[in-house]
């Protein structure tokens, strides 16, 4: 990568210039906007000044030139420090919790359009000064990774953009109006409005995909080889959320019985919601519970995990960070230890129970039982204790309200769910590997 | 001389496809509505908000599009493309290299990307408009079917061009298969599944062998992923989604209207 470092900056310099004018141009109609429709004439001017800025940015990246392309990247140091922090195991998805916790607090703030353009403005720049790196252009503009990229985006923008009419809706329910969607109750016929959005709606995404195809060749590498395996070798990217949590978990957990689950869960989703409020309309206050369940769910365990898998993930499995070169001799340290193992040897200090030489089958299992005793106690005892307990606490008015059933059908999928995060944890913390580990019968857990 | 569209909707031809005057009244803006075999997946009258923009985003009807561009652009491909370990990645070569209309396989990997990006938005709207709630629990389940379809459909596909990416990726994701419990030659509970000391579950015999049809990905995989791809997983999602617009309209067009 680095010996044409200058090579590539060339080979970008065309994407990234034209990169800025877009910018540019997307904020020189926001300007536009704000000043004939919203009336707002020193907005206007902000988005006219940022505008400039883009467009003024544009020939440095049109340049092509290494010490030009150097003013629009982000420095050395602040790379460096982004690679390190980002390499410490809990970083990333402890960071993006508390990103979307603090999002979801101060969302009354964050749903103004005028914060949420700055945001996007924020994040297409920090993009743009990143892309003059090679490692981090070689892993996002790789053909196949470009939709992430747009499903990030999109994301942000659908979530930002429900939150809004949440807000709107909880503040007017508030002072005991409806929300905004039944304001709207006249009737109208489908035919010309409906068959007329469609049509325009059909004949704009024929053109994105004629646009998309022309641009970006689809990816077609060497022919198919059994006996050359890349590294890193990566399931499709939609799939990369469980190929991530194999890291915590064993295939049987991480790919048949969590994706089972999952799928499973979201089908039940409409018999454990009992909650008659917000159905037709966007609502936070109304359905907290759900809302962030779901939340927690989709974008923290799903999506970012997705963003881990695709873009930070590199030879070996190892964890890289946005600006590190994917190096394949990169060690990291493996020490997992074992539940069985904290707990014998290092609790009790002495060596893990096995079956003495000649043991038939029952007695082996019986020691394999023993060995791993802690570990099927506190499974046993999580999944066992938790529903009763938090019927007895927390959840104690959604078990009156939901009956037996489905409080328990709530219950067990949460606990399911918490699964993965805390394994993470443990792992983070006191590097544990698994809590019940019997080898002998592929029962890993 | 009339006006050459005037005497085209005047034609017998015309009017045997097209039963009644151009829409441009109230009455025949409903006519159209009913007489119309595409057109009446819709109601005559929706509700304003039910179609703002803003509420539905259009992710289910994007969606719906995209996998119509999937079926066209996917049959035009099939006219080229050989399922056989001699041919499949040489065509997929030609495709990009000689064919004329190859931008067809661009369309149909980005299509096939978008959609899967959709119908997660699709899904993320109609929890977030709490849309699921009776009486329309079943059609979300009905959505969920057709979302893990969604998914196999784009997993099957990334085999077929046979190159390097396509093969790791499917092992990587089919590994997974023998790990499954009781049914996986490497799952837990396997092993207890034996007959006379023999066991029931080997590396010929379990769940990943009948999704590759062999012990690795090879030229009995993409042979069933081919079938999987073209056919059966199209017409069950065809199926699937004449059940789910069906339920929107039976179970009071979508929830906005309420
Ligand atoms: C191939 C995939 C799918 C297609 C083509 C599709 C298409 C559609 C369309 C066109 C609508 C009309 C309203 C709208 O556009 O939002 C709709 C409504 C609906 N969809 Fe889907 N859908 C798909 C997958 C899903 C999934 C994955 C779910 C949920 C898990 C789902 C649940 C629903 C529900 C509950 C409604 C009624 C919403 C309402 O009344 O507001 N669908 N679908």
């Amino acid at each position: 990568m680095h010996v044409n470092e200058a090579e590539f900056l060339q080979g970008i310099s065309g994407f990234l210039g034209s990169y800025y004018v877009t910018l540019a141009v997307l904020n020189g109609i926001a300007a536009l906007y704000v000043w004939e429709r919203l009336e707002k004439s020193r907005l206007a001017l902000v988005w006219l000044a940022l505008a400039v800025f883009f467009l003024a940015l544009s020939p440095l990246a049109f340049s092509g030139d290494s010490r030009m392309m150097g003013i629009i990247s982000v420095p050395g140091s602040i790379r460096n420090l982004v690679n390190v922090v980002m390499g410490i195991p809990w970083a990333y998805s402890t960071g993006t919790l508390v990103f979307l916790s603090l999002l979801y607090f101060f969302r009354k703030f964050f749903v103004k359009p005028v914060v949420a353009w700055s945001g996007l403005n924020a994040a297409l720049l920090l993009m743009g000064l990143s892309i003059t790196n090679p490692s981090f252009a070689t892993i996002v503009t790789k053909p196949d990774n470009v939709p992430i990229v747009g499903l990030v985006f999109l994301l942000g923008f659908f979530t930002w953009l429900g939150a809004n009419k949440a807000v709107t809706n909880d503040q007017r329910m508030k002072q005991g109006l409806e929300p905004t969607e039944k304001m709207n109750s006249e009737k109208i016929l489908v035919w010309p409005d409906l068959v007329y959005t469609e049509l325009i709606c059909m004949i704009a995404l024929t053109a994105l995909l004629l646009v998309w195809g022309i641009l970006l060749q689809a990816p077609l590498e060497e022919p198919a080889s059994s006996v050359k395996t890349p590294n890193p070798s990566k399931a499709p990217w939609y799939f990369l959320g469980l190929q991530e949590m194999l890291v915590y978990y064993d295939p049987w957990m991480a790919g048949v019985v969590l994706p089972s689950l999952i799928i499973f869960g979201l089908m039940a989703i409409p018999f454990i919601d009992f909650n008659k409020q917000g159905n037709g309309y966007y609502t936070i206050e109304q359905r907290k519970f759900a809302y962030l369940t779901f939340q927690f769910g989709f974008l923290v365990l799903w999506v970012t995990l997705i963003v881990l898998g695709t873009f930070l993930r590199g030879p070996n499995w190892n964890f890289f960070g946005p600006y590190e070169i994917w190096d394949p001799h990169k060690v990291e340290a493996l020490n997992n230890i074992d539940l069985s193992e904290y707990f014998w040897v290092i609790g009790l200090e002495r060596a893990l129970p096995s079956a003495p030489a000649g043991a038939g089958a029952i007695e082996q299992i019986g020691y394999i039982i023993l060995r791993e005793l802690p570990g099927i106690l506190l499974l046993a005892g999580y999944l066992l204790v938790m529903p009763p307990l938090m019927a007895m606490t927390v959840f104690r008015k959604f078990f009156f309200r939901m009956g037996f059933l489905r409080f328990m059908l709530l219950a067990n999928l949460l606990l399911f769910m918490m699964l993965l995060p805390i394994k993470m944890v443990l792992r983070w913390t006191v590097n544990l590997k698994y809590i019940i580990h019997i080898d002998e019968y592929f029962l890993n857990f | 001389m009339p006006p050459l569209g005037e005497v085209i909707r005047n034609s017998q031809i015309w009017k045997s496809i097209f039963r009644h005057p151009m829409p441009t009244d109230r009455r025949n803006r409903i006519v159209v509505m009913l007489t119309n075999f595409f057109l009446h997946l819709h109601p005559v009258s929706v509700k304003k908000q039910g179609i703002a923009l803003s509420f539905t985003w259009c992710m289910g009807g994007v969606t719906f599009f995209l996998f119509l561009v999937e079926t066209i652009t996917g049959v035009l491909l099939m006219f080229y493309y050989r399922p056989t370990i001699e041919w499949a990645y040489n065509d997929i070569l030609a495709l990009r290299d000689v064919m004329s209309l190859g931008i067809m396989r661009e369309i149909h990997r980005w299509g096939a990307h978008a959609m899967v990006i959709t119908v997660w938005l699709h899904m993320y709207r109609v929890f977030l408009t709490g849309s699921y709630k009776p009486p329309r629990e079943f059609n979300w389940v009905v959505g969920v079917i057709l979302l893990l379809l969604t998914l196999l459909l784009s997993f099957t596909g990334y085999l077929l061009p046979w190159d390097q990416l396509a093969i790791w990726a499917i092992t990587v994701g089919s590994n997974m298969a023998r790990a499954t419990p009781f049914l996986g030659h490497e799952g837990p509970g396997a092993a207890i599944l034996t007959v006379g000391g023999i066991d029931m579950i080997t590396d010929a015999s379990d769940a990943r062998f009948g999704l590759l049809g062999a012990r690795f990905v090879g030229e009995e995989t993409l042979n069933r992923f081919y079938v999987l791809h073209c056919i059966a997983l199209p017409l069950a999602a065809a199926l699937l989604l004449a059940i789910h617009f069906w339920r929107v309209r039976k179970d009071g067009g979508i929830s906005a209207a309420m």
